[in-house]
């Protein structure tokens, strides 16, 4: 199975699903960058067989991103089909079978819905070494925090930064350490 | 000075001291003597934050040449320069080892803004929420160099009007105090912890309280 259609098509995500029941929660692999969604207490475990199966072995994480999917506009909520979440998406790529997929997990944007209070992924720094900075940085900028992380610290904000810059309804500094900030 | 002939004074009536030697002598006041071999040998600090840098370099490289001017013997230490270029996006975790930075530079000193992010902002003005609007609000700044990025013609501009500066500055202190015509007040924020750390205990080792 390494040829590109077949990884693409149904037929490998039919292997994730005959190895771990229940992992796949969706999947889309018309689109451009075929994805399948899983729940976030089992991303570990998914991605752990993604890097060592023996069919197709995705041995490269190429970035994590979150998206923030907020609050739509008062005036557009009707039209739009989300409830808020943050959606975190891993890009993956085989370096020997040449194919990449794309692992989606759905987060609420806080943890029980107390403001404040970050929403959990297990980390996959021990799975790949580049989502050691990776999640860091996502951590800075939009506050998931990671479980499992070996070193969870800011990585591009100061330390004692306040709030997640990249959230939707961050509010920016009146003042950063006396320096005026607008 | 104009003078009529005047048979009593003791140079009888010619210039004091202008014409009293042979050529290829020169006369000058200290003042003036100091200032010149300042403004035309001005030692930039290497200080690039961002694309801005690129434009100082290539005014640094061959084509543009800041060493016509004097300019060009750029140091990688604060203790050696005297001209801060500030070229480039100061962020708030940058703006306390621009001010460190300034402190450190030996006296006199001088600080050209380049670009629109440090003389207010620029594109980060509105949505960027870690930049500092304007490094004038962490070191006092001479001469700013607007653009984004400015080209190296504006930075020389820029370079020419420190030289003007330099010009004008006086050994002995003005009546009003300083030593240049319009001295600049050092701002009084920079960027260090001051009150959020009451006891004088660092909360990061990167930031250092303000004594
Ligand atoms: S002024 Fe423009 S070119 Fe200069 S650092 Fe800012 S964004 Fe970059």
């Amino acid at each position: 199975m390494t040829s590109r259609e077949s990884n693409r098509g149904p037929g490998f995500v039919d292997l994730v699903e005959t190895a771990l029941p229940g992992a796949v929660t969706g999947r889309n692999l018309e689109a451009l960058d075929p994805w399948i969604e899983c729940p976030p207490a089992r991303l570990a475990e998914v991605c752990r067989w993604l890097k060592t199966n023996p069919h197709v072995r995705f041995d490269a994480l190429e970035c994590i991103t979150a998206v923030d999917w907020f609050e739509p506009d008062p005036k557009k909520a009707a039209k739009v089909a989300w409830q808020p979440h943050i959606e975190l998406v891993y890009h993956l790529w085989s370096t020997s079978a040449r194919v990449s997929l794309v692992v989606k997990v759905k987060l609420p944007r806080w943890k029980d819905d107390v403001p404040g209070s970050l929403p959990e992924a297990p980390s996959v720094a021990g799975i790949w070494r580049t989502a050691d900075w990776h999640e860091r940085e996502v951590y800075d900028l939009s506050g998931i925090h990671f479980t499992g992380h070996p070193d969870l610290r800011r990585i591009l904000c100061p330390e004692d930064w306040e709030g997640y810059p990249l959230r939707r309804d961050y509010v920016m500094p009146l003042e950063y350490h006396g320096i005026r900030g607008r | 000075m104009t003078q009529s002939f005047n048979p009593s004074t003791p140079s009888g009536g010619r210039p004091w001291i202008e014409g009293r030697f042979e050529e290829n002598m020169v006369l000058t006041t200290v003042e003036q003597a100091i200032n010149w071999a300042r403004q035309s040998s001005i030692w930039p600090m290497t200080f690039g934050l961002a694309c801005c840098a690129i434009e100082m370099m290539a005014a640094g490289a061959s084509r543009y040449d800041l060493d016509r001017f004097g300019a060009g013997a750029f140091r990688a230490t604060p203790r050696q320069a005297d001209l801060m270029i500030v070229a480039g996006t100061v962020t708030y975790k940058m703006a306390s080892r621009v001010r460190r930075l300034y402190n450190l530079m030996p006296d006199p000193k001088y600080v050209i803004a380049m670009g629109a992010c440090t003389t207010g902002g620029g594109p980060y003005f509105k949505w960027g929420y870690h930049v500092v609007k304007g490094v004038d609000l962490v070191v006092p700044v001479d001469v700013y160099v607007p653009g984004c990025p400015p080209r190296p013609e504006s930075l020389l501009e820029g370079l020419m009007r420190i030289q003007d500066k330099i010009l004008g500055q006086r050994i002995a202190k003005r009546p009003e105090g300083g030593k240049v015509d319009d001295e600049l007040p050092v701002p009084h924020h920079s960027g260090y912890v001051t009150s959020a750390v009451g006891d004088g205990t660092l909360v990061f080792d990167h930031q250092k309280v303000q004594p």
